[in-house]
């Protein structure tokens, strides 16, 4: 009995035409099958494929170093008929002996060749088939995973954002089509304090959206026990790094808010450094930290800094800066720098670096990564949050810098216009800001410029409260001396000494407190009542 | 506002120098201030009239400055007049006390008959 037999699979490589199979050998493997044998693989190197290129093949009779032929051999295998569809060798049928124990003849052989050149086209679509069924069902797993990736990351990203008085609190993301890993979070936290968050898994599809979703339960969990946002990032790496997958890790900026003075604070796990916009121009946030997950035991540098009405802050992600144009150009951070820097008041800061970016990559480029922005903006005028039961008027920082105190004098000024305070109490308040003021930079900052005096006006009901903070080491303050401008005439006291004596003459209380890194002075101005004749 | 540096002129009225200030009277002034005086006590002058009419600004660095001068003066026992200052400044002079060591007046005018009016006395 003649059996025939077609290869039970077929791989992609079958599809390769004989003579290009030495180059992609690992793929050009064609297998033949007998009844009782496992199908035969023939390399892509083996020299039987020369011989299988038309008509049927006397396998007996052949005498090759071939690993396939030998198998075939041994399966018992008589005949091999190629089938070739377009040139192109799909299979081979084969024969084992015929069941007349007869050789076969040439009349077999033209059969079976007429029969095989019939058969192959045939064959071909039915491979073709499967080939696009499979496909098919790879492409739909392919999609399946990205919706679940999208799935996730959606399900993990914040719903709505917290309404914060005083504050415009803005987040957009788009995700690439094959998700990115970008996260972002903004988190009530106690006392009234926000947390927010921006951040970016390395890696793409379902394994980074389980990663982000794992680092913003763990860092939500971390930010309601632990103020310091050095502290929280220090903590979520040495909890993420045991369960790392190799090769990936987390960038991640963590910021803490605090809404009643614009007081933030924040550090950075090796993610893309944020900007600020002051009235001073465009500032980079920068603060020192490893990515999440890289090594256990890191440290992260935090800083702070306080932010004046009008101040806005954009955290971001690397798919802004990393974008490209049509000429391969990419957006790059000082583009964004200059972004925002051209960003008018008023107008929608998000808005406007996605429209910059769109006009930048052209209108019909396919997004490259996920695009995460958060702004934070302190709004205007009076609308600041209330600290306590105080209105806040004006919260502001000044470098230790000879001559700042009349910048302290202006903004407290501005900061008092609707208040109704008479004019010789302002002037006096005004005086007493710029002695304070200078007291701090001069005694307790020792004029570094880099320690800045922070002001916050407060107004509670019909009372003013200016303070004045230093950064200077706390130590207890000696009692100023009592001016003598006799004594100081007749050359037995400094002539200098006025600043604290005019401050107490001038307002109405005064407080000294040393805490937090430094002292307050705290003016105390009533708008009414109180004697008028101070000066 | 930012700050201006003291400008000082001196001149001379009715045998009084009169002290010409524009500007702030704070740390940076303490040059500019010295050799006004010089320049203005240099001829054997006995009086010195303070112009505080274009000054927006004093600290208490610039109160001491004011001192300084003050002390220097009664030293050499040179009459020190102020006029042109704020009603604010005003009250500063008069917490500080330095109100009750040199005469203060509305303006120049002011100043200088107050120096005539104590010469004729």
């Amino acid at each position: 009995m003649t059996t025939m037999t077609t290869p039970r699979k077929r791989r992609f490589l079958g599809r390769k035409r004989a003579e290009d199979r030495a180059v992609e050998p690992e793929q050009a493997r064609v297998e033949t099958t007998t009844p009782e044998t496992a199908p035969v693989d023939i390399a892509p190197n083996d020299p039987l494929l020369a011989y299988l290129q038309d008509d049927a093949v006397d396998i007996e009779a052949l005498e090759l170093d071939s690993p396939a032929l030998r198998e075939l051999k041994a399966a018992g295998v008589k005949l091999a008929v190629p089938l070739v569809s377009q040139g192109e060798l799909i299979g081979v049928l084969n024969l084992g002996p015929r069941l007349s124990e007869q050789e076969y003849s040439s009349d077999d052989r033209k059969l079976l060749d007429d029969l095989a050149a019939q058969a192959a086209p045939a064959l071909r679509i039915g491979q073709l088939v499967r080939e696009q069924e499979a496909e098919a069902a790879m492409r739909q797993r392919f999609e399946q995973e990205l919706e679940v990736a999208h799935l996730i990351q959606q399900h993990f990203l914040p719903k709505k954002l917290p309404d914060v008085p005083g504050w415009q609190i803005a987040a957009y993301y788009r995700p690439a089509r094959e998700v990115g890993g970008d996260f972002y979070d903004v988190i009530p936290l106690p006392d009234g304090r926000i947390g927010f968050v921006v951040g970016d898994v390395t890696d793409k599809g379902v394994p980074a959206a389980l990663i982000m979703s794992a680092t913003r339960s763990l860092l939500r969990a971390s930010a309601q026990r632990l103020i310091e946002p050095g502290l929280v990032l220090e903590r979520l790496n040495d909890q993420m790094h045991p369960d790392m997958p190799e090769k990936m890790f987390v960038t991640c900026l963590y910021g803490v808010l605090d809404p009643s003075t614009g007081h933030l604070r924040f550090a950075n796990a090796g993610h893309d450094v944020p900007y600020v916009k002051t009235a001073n121009g465009i500032e980079e946030m920068r603060a020192r930290g490893m990515p999440l997950g890289l090594m256990s035991g890191m440290t992260y540098e935090e800083k702070e800094m306080t932010l004046a009405p009008g101040d806005r802050v954009l955290l971001h992600s690397d798919g802004i800066a990393e974008a490209h144009d049509p000429d391969r150009e990419m957006f790059g951070f000082p583009r964004l720098a200059q972004t925002m820097a051209d960003v008018k008041p008023g107008q929608d800061l998000i808005q406007h670096v996605l429209t910059v970016l769109e006009a930048f990559i052209g209108p019909d480029a396919e997004q490259e990564d996920d695009i995460t922005m958060v702004s934070l903006e302190r709004a205007l005028g009076g609308e600041s949050a209330p600290a306590g039961d105080d209105d806040v008027l004006a919260d502001f920082e000044l470098e230790s810098v000879a001559g700042n105190e009349r910048m302290a004098i202006d903004q407290v000024e501005a900061a008092l216009g609707g208040v109704g305070l008479k004019q010789t109490r302002l002037d006096n308040l005004k005086t007493a800001v710029g002695e304070a003021t200078m007291n701090a930079m001069e005694h307790g900052n020792k004029y570094q410029a880099d320690k800045p005096v922070h002001i916050r006006v407060l107004r509670d009901g019909d009372t003013v409260r200016v303070r004045v903070h230093d950064h200077g080491d706390v130590v207890e303050l000696p009692e100023p001396e009592t001016p003598d401008l006799e004594a100081k005439l007749a050359g037995t006291q400094k002539p200098r000494g006025w600043g604290m004596f005019l401050i107490e003459k001038l307002v109405d209380e005064t407080h000294v407190t040393g805490e937090g890194g430094g002292h307050t002075l705290e003016l105390v101005v009533r708008l009414e009542g109180g004697s008028d004749d101070h000066a | 506002m930012t700050t201006h540096e003291l400008e000082v002129a001196v001149r001379q009225r009715n045998g009084v120098a009169v002290i010409d200030m524009t500007g702030d009277v704070n740390s940076s002034a303490e040059v500019a201030l010295d050799t006004a005086y010089d320049e203005a006590t240099a001829n054997g002058t006995k009086d010195v009239a303070l112009n505080f009419e274009d000054v927006d600004y004093i600290n208490s660095t610039g109160i001491a400055l004011i001192v300084g001068l003050l002390a220097k003066a009664r030293k050499n026992d040179i009459g020190v007049r102020a006029f042109g200052l704020s009603e604010h400044y005003l009250g500063i002079f008069e917490i500080t006390r330095l109100i009750d060591f040199m005469t203060i007046t509305d303006d120049e005018d002011g100043a200088i008959g107050a120096l005539e009016r104590t010469s004729d006395a």
